[in-house]
């Protein structure tokens, strides 16, 4: 799950990393009062959405006054923010976070992910703050350091300090962000985080260091033990789509193509979506109806990909394993009926008493096409939506 | 020979009186030698009980002690199923495969931290098990669309495993072993570890690995390949067409930061001589095309 900055910052704080001191403000009139709050001569107006690049979508801006402070609001509240992670219909701006302007020094970058190697929480850190991470990994990898944290100990405060020396920071500085280093690694442990990243991690002109952006994602199944993160979740930032797929136990990703696939098992449903590839079409979304395939979760699934005016045909690829095909494909025909099904339908149906479940759908009159294999399914799915 | 398990396997289901794990133990206990097989169930406070004519027992030690059963499966739900795969390391189980699917990352560092020094192999978590066919089932894939012969199959996904399985039987390839690895970021064993595997089982003459994006499973897999495996593979890549930064179902498949994409994997896989298809429809196909 993925929250705010402004969010994030907050539990960081928590657990004593520092940040710049900030409010979320909803309106402009709170961005005002929030600017006087703050005091100071310099404010930073940010955007607040999940996704990143705001700073070059001009969702970040600097104040001098006030009445900057006021114009930037503004201008961002209510703005169509473009970035790369956005995709080119962009996220409207509804959140913003004020917060205080800092000297800044130096800028670096520190985060933690899990390791599948290692199959541990690591630790990256790096000199070259304020770009993309990706960059840096790509062209001068030497200037990641990396440490593995030990998850009985936790990050030592040795550690910390080395990665702190790795990273170019003077003595003076090197304690108090090894102390950082050690909050950001509790705070990331404590709420079962799935990833933190502090880009940049700055050093103002007085010595102090703080978290002047932050990044934190968390596992989805872990969300259970963490009421107070689960109140965290902004509806606004998630497709529409996908959450009313979640209520169902479907899990559906919109793509952009125009064939509608209902598979059951990800790495199955993956393999649908590429097989139409090579084929010639291309998948409209992406659905897994996990092992289960009930009629209601076929009849919902229905229901949300034909929401979508792009799409052309339906293929559901159900290798229903344990599961009996005759329940499944009455499933499959009583979902059809309810949803007035306009596009046509190819279904390849796999599992015991399979036999039975072509015929029930043959005897429904439903005009279903009945596919023998994934290559057969493909085929007739991608003439049907071309025809 | 097989990998893992065989009709020798003594094995206890974890969590048996819950809804999936009993309906589970019934389908193994009915495939195979699955009565000779299925020795002991437990789940805490129901010991003494029986369940498809299997002894429960309250704790995996007393069950391991009272039937010398060795291979344990994991259907315990999500919240307590670390803690269980930790009491069957404790009680020196050989293998331990965990059907479980939505265990916490957190809980699944700790297990596997806990359990670096012990003998015990884990399989998954969230996955579909493993089937020696002909002999024992043990987890949740249908047993009727398997054939006993010489090909070894690994895969990270369930329903995707069953495809495959289904188009190598259709064409008369039997299976020495299936191990679905699952799809979690933290788990047992690897594709790399399988692989070793089927390399010295002298039963096996081919292996068909199934991958999918995230995470570089795959290309250490590969590696290893191009440098030991002396037995033919063929291999398919599930998620050409997913775009980066979603998670395609398992919590693993994701491409982030540029890491983890498709073609990456296909490249290092055909460069270690693995045989990959880009079309799902084909696996078996190739299996068989490679073997002549």
């Amino acid at each position: 799950m993925k929250i705010h900055e402004y969010q994030g910052k907050e539990i960081l704080r928590e657990y004593n990393v520092a940040t710049p001191r900030g409010y979320a403000c909803f309106t402009v009139d709170e961005a005002v009062s929030a600017a006087h709050e703050l005091g100071g001569n310099v404010w930073v107006v940010k955007a607040q959405i999940h996704a990143g690049g705001r700073g070059k979508g001009g969702g970040v801006k600097v104040a001098r006054s006030v009445a900057e402070v006021k114009a930037h609001a503004q201008s961002i509240l209510g703005m169509n923010l473009v970035t790369h992670q956005t995709g080119p219909e962009g996220k409207v701006v509804k959140r913003l976070l004020l917060e205080e302007g800092v000297d800044i020094d130096r800028e670096l970058y520190v985060g933690l992910v899990v390791d599948r190697g290692t199959q541990r929480v690591t630790m990256m850190a790096s000199s070259e703050g304020g770009t993309e991470i990706e960059e840096v990994a790509a062209e001068t990898p030497e200037k990641i350091h990396k440490v593995s944290i030990n998850p009985i100990d936790g990050l030592s405060e040795r550690q910390a300090i080395e990665l702190a020396e790795k990273v170019g920071l003077s003595n003076a500085v090197q304690n108090q962000a090894g102390e950082f280093f050690v909050s950001l690694y509790t705070a990331f442990w404590d709420t079962d985080a799935s990833l933190a990243e502090i880009n940049p991690l700055v050093v103002t002109k007085d010595g102090g260091v703080l978290a002047l952006d932050a990044k934190v994602n968390f596992d989805d199944n872990a969300l259970y033990r963490h009421k107070e993160v689960m109140e965290l979740r902004d509806l606004d930032e998630e497709d529409l789509n996908e959450i009313e797929a979640s209520k169902f136990g479907l899990n559906y990703i919109s793509l952009d193509g125009d064939i509608g696939c209902l598979v059951n098992g990800a790495g199955l449903a993956m393999a649908t979506m590429d097989i139409i590839k090579l084929y010639g079409s291309s998948p409209a979304n992406f659905l897994d109806v996990g092992g289960g395939a009930t009629a209601e979760q076929v009849t919902e699934a229905f229901k949300i990909m034909l929401r979508n005016p792009k799409l052309k045909a339906i293929l559901v690829n159900i290798f229903g394993g344990i599961m009996r095909c005759d329940v499944i494909a009455e499933g499959l025909v009583n979902a059809a009926q309810e949803v007035n099904l306009s596009v046509p339908l190819v279904a390849r149906l796999e599992g015991t008493n399979v036999e039975r479940g072509r015929e029930i759908i043959e005897e429904s009159g439903i005009a279903i096409t009945v596919a023998t294999d994934m290559a057969d399914a493909a085929e007739k799915v991608v003439a049907a939506a071309q025809g | 020979m097989s990998i893992l398990i065989n009709k020798n396997s003594r094995v206890l289901t974890q969590g048996i009186t819950g809804k999936t794990g009993s309906f589970h133990t019934k389908h193994s206990v009915e495939y195979a030698f699955g009565r000779d097989c299925y020795v002991a169930g437990v789940t805490p406070g129901k010991g003494g009980e029986t369940l498809e004519g299997v002894p429960v027992y309250d704790t995996v030690a007393e069950a391991r002690e009272k039937t010398g059963a060795n291979v344990s499966v994991v259907y315990v739900p999500p919240p307590f199923a670390a803690a269980a795969i930790d009491e069957a390391v404790a009680a020196d189980i050989d293998v331990v495969i965990c059907i479980t699917e939505g265990i916490p990352v957190k809980d699944m560092i700790l297990t596997r931290y806990k359990m670096r020094d012990a003998r015990t192999v884990l399989v998954g978590p969230n996955c579909p098990g493993v089937i020696t066919p002909d002999e024992v089932k043990i987890g949740i894939m249908p047993g009727y669309i398997h054939k006993k012969g010489p090909i070894g199959v690994v895969s990270r996904s369930g329903t995707l495993t069953y495809e495959v399985v289904d188009q190598l039987t259709r064409l008369g390839l039997g299976q020495s072993t299936c191990v679905g690895i699952g799809g979690d970021p933290v788990n047992g064993v690897k594709h790399l570890d399988v692989m070793e595997m089927f390399n010295d089982d002298p039963e096996t003459e081919g292996v068909v690995m199934v991958g999918e994006i995230g995470g570089s499973d795959e290309e250490a897999c590969a590696a290893w390949v191009k440098e030991n495996m002396n037995k033919p593979v063929v291999g398919f890549i599930a998620g050409i067409t997913a775009p980066p930064g979603k998670r395609m179902g398992h919590a693993g498949a994701i491409i982030s930061g540029g890491k983890g994409a498709a073609a990456e994997k296909i490249a290092a896989m055909e460069d270690a001589g693995i045989a990959v298809t880009r079309n799902p429809a084909d696996m078996g196909k190739m299996m068989k095309e490679v073997l002549a």
